[in-house]
């Protein structure tokens, strides 16, 4: 009877160990099925595609030419035009977002504001949040209108004598674009931070008031080093979105006046779809990609980090 | 004695110069939204008046008249909420299998793996948009309602599971054992334990899934073609394109296109922010 039941009992147990070994795959499997169609078939597509020519719509069939796209991608201005339009939009964002982000979460994080006024502002200052891009869009551009009602102010208090052309000036075209994502998307470090700054042990502040450190110091010694591994996440991560940006550039300037504001993620869409260069299309892609992923390597070694 | 004095002159100055800056702060993120919304009740012409006024005589609601009239615009909105429905059920799913798995089991490359779909996340949707165009017309999805609830999953399912995971980790191991004994399988654990403990986390990771569905918009424009398939994005591109600019009509699809993503926020926004603390940063 005992014997039964023990050979029994470690039967069960090999069993259980090997369902234990497939059950997680068993978990996982649509997840890596849709990974396997959604990202590394499409990735090594896309690197097929830029050693050929000749890709998708096409009277040839295609032909295997080797790294030759690339040496006409990285021969052509537009793309260093369109790789430096690209970074001074994204480093100025990840700046301007960062800074406005812990000064908005500073502010609501203030003891002086009751309760119900900061929940008030904090809904006011997610606001642009919640908006999508296109809509941020057609909300900018109805703003910055040559007759519209910011013109109507900087004319009104004499910065300007006449409507200023925001969107389609070629020298401010690319500022304004940067200061709509700046606005658009610094609620998400203000949110982050937010968390991080409610996650800050009042002891800190106590002793270093003890020690007599200023207001000042209390910032740049205290709360900046805490909140330092959320900094460097939302950093790298929204260079990475940034660097990404369609959407806002193609419906507010769509690269214009004359590629001044030309995103590397615009100059590819129109290789693609406007000129049906899908071999070169697919080269800025992975020039895209390499830029991302150099960046992503970083963030993942971050996340390893703060995870362990 | 002096610093008795010296005390409460300080707070109130302090107090001051954070309300005068939480008022710059909500006029900095308001106002637009607010104009906006006023220009949205104003006729076409009345829009760029000279002077601008926030509300004026020609206020009326015939821009949602118009928009919510025509069948054409409210198929973008029926077409938003379907994709956006589904994704996110797809997504919540898929993502608890998923984060379960990660949580509760060890196993060959799991470590990989993980790496593997944060890093997803910093792979470009321009890069993807060409491969995608070629795969969706192969699997003869161009056109339709499946070719954008596949390609959305790509970037919703990589923020699902790193946050399920993380939700399911901060749960007691104890639990799956209590029910384990019961004789009960890992399904069970996890459908009657861990995911309705779980649910604040879901809402939230909902929520942020169908925001990323409902304000897509590369994929719409390249992988649909006749208008009863664009989603609202597309649509608001679409009235842009026209050579009039109907500004009153193009704001009130603006408004109403906010619209689910706002109730959504504002009603979750507890979880919402909570768990984007929880699970965005720490991964």
């Amino acid at each position: 009877m005992a014997k039964i039941s023990i050979s029994n009992e470690t039967q069960n147990l090999t069993w259980q160990r090997m369902k234990r070994q497939a059950v997680p795959f068993a978990y996982l499997s649509p997840t890596l099925l849709l990974l396997a169609v959604l990202s590394f078939i499409p990735i090594a597509t896309v690197v097929y595609y830029s050693l050929m020519n000749n890709v998708i719509i096409t009277k040839d069939p295609p032909s295997f030419v080797g790294l030759d796209n690339y040496v006409k991608i990285l021969s052509d201005k537009n793309f260093f035009n369109a790789l430096g339009n690209t970074l001074f939009f994204a480093i100025a964002s990840v700046i301007a977002h960062f800074v406005l982000g812990l000064l908005f979460a500073m502010l609501l994080n203030s003891k002086v504001v009751g309760p119900v006024t900061k929940s008030l502002f904090r809904v006011i200052y997610i606001l642009p949040w919640v908006f999508t891009a296109s809509i941020i869009a057609v909300l900018w551009r109805l703003l910055l209108y040559p007759n519209g009602v910011v013109n109507y102010f900087m004319l009104g208090a004499g910065f300007s004598t006449e409507p200023i052309e925001w969107l389609s000036s070629r020298q401010l075209a690319l500022p304004t674009v940067t200061f709509i994502n700046i606005w658009s998307g610094y609620p998400f470090y203000m949110v982050s931070f937010l968390a991080g700054l409610q996650g800050i042990s009042e002891d800190l502040y106590e002793a270093g008031k003890i020690d007599g450190a200023s207001g000042i110091q209390l910032f740049r010694f205290i709360t900046l080093p805490q909140l330092k591994p959320v900094i460097i996440s939302l950093a790298m991560l929204d260079f990475i979105w940034t660097t990404h940006q369609f959407t806002l550039i193609w419906m507010t300037t769509g690269g214009g006046p004359v590629r001044a504001t030309e995103m590397l993620s615009t100059f590819t869409y129109k290789l693609a779809f406007t000129s049906y260069e899908f071999s070169l299309a697919s080269t800025t892609a992975m020039l895209i990609l390499a830029l991302s992923l150099f960046v992503g390597v970083f963030y993942v070694r971050n996340q390893r980090s703060a995870n362990e | 004695m002096s610093k008795m004095m010296a005390r409460p002159t300080r707070t109130g100055l302090t107090k001051a110069l954070v309300f005068i800056g939480l008022i710059l702060g909500a006029l900095f993120a308001g106002l637009p939204v607010l104009w906006m919304f006023a220009s949205s009740f104003k006729s076409n012409t009345e829009i760029f008046a000279y002077p601008p006024r926030l509300v004026d005589s020609s206020f009326s609601f015939t821009a949602y008249t118009t928009v919510l009239g025509d069948p054409q615009q409210r198929r973008f909105f029926f077409n938003s909420y379907l994709i956006s429905g589904l994704v996110t059920l797809f997504t919540l799913i898929v993502g608890t299998l998923a984060g379960y798995s990660f949580s509760r089991y060890d196993f060959k490359f799991k470590r990989f793996l993980n790496l593997v779909i944060i890093g997803v996340q910093s792979v470009p949707p321009i890069t993807l948009m060409i491969p995608y165009f070629g795969l969706i017309v192969w699997l003869q999805l161009y056109n339709s309602y499946g070719a954008l609830i596949l390609t959305y999953m790509v970037f919703t399912l990589p923020y699902a599971i790193i946050m399920m995971t993380g939700y399911f980790n901060t749960l007691p191991r104890e639990l799956d054992e209590a029910v384990m004994i019961d004789g009960g399988s890992s399904f069970v654990v996890l459908w009657k334990i861990l995911v309705p403990i779980s649910l604040p986390g879901i809402v939230s990771v909902g929520v942020y899934t169908f925001m990323l569905a409902w304000n897509e918009f590369l994929f719409a424009l390249t992988l649909t073609k006749t208008n009863d398939m664009r989603t609202v994005p597309i649509g608001i591109q679409l009235l842009m394109g026209q050579h009039s600019f109907e500004w009153n009509q193009m704001l009130a699809m603006s408004v109403l296109g906010s619209l689910p993503v706002l109730i959504l926020f504002l009603v979750s926004q507890r979880y919402f922010i909570a768990g984007m603390a929880a699970g965005s940063i720490k991964g």
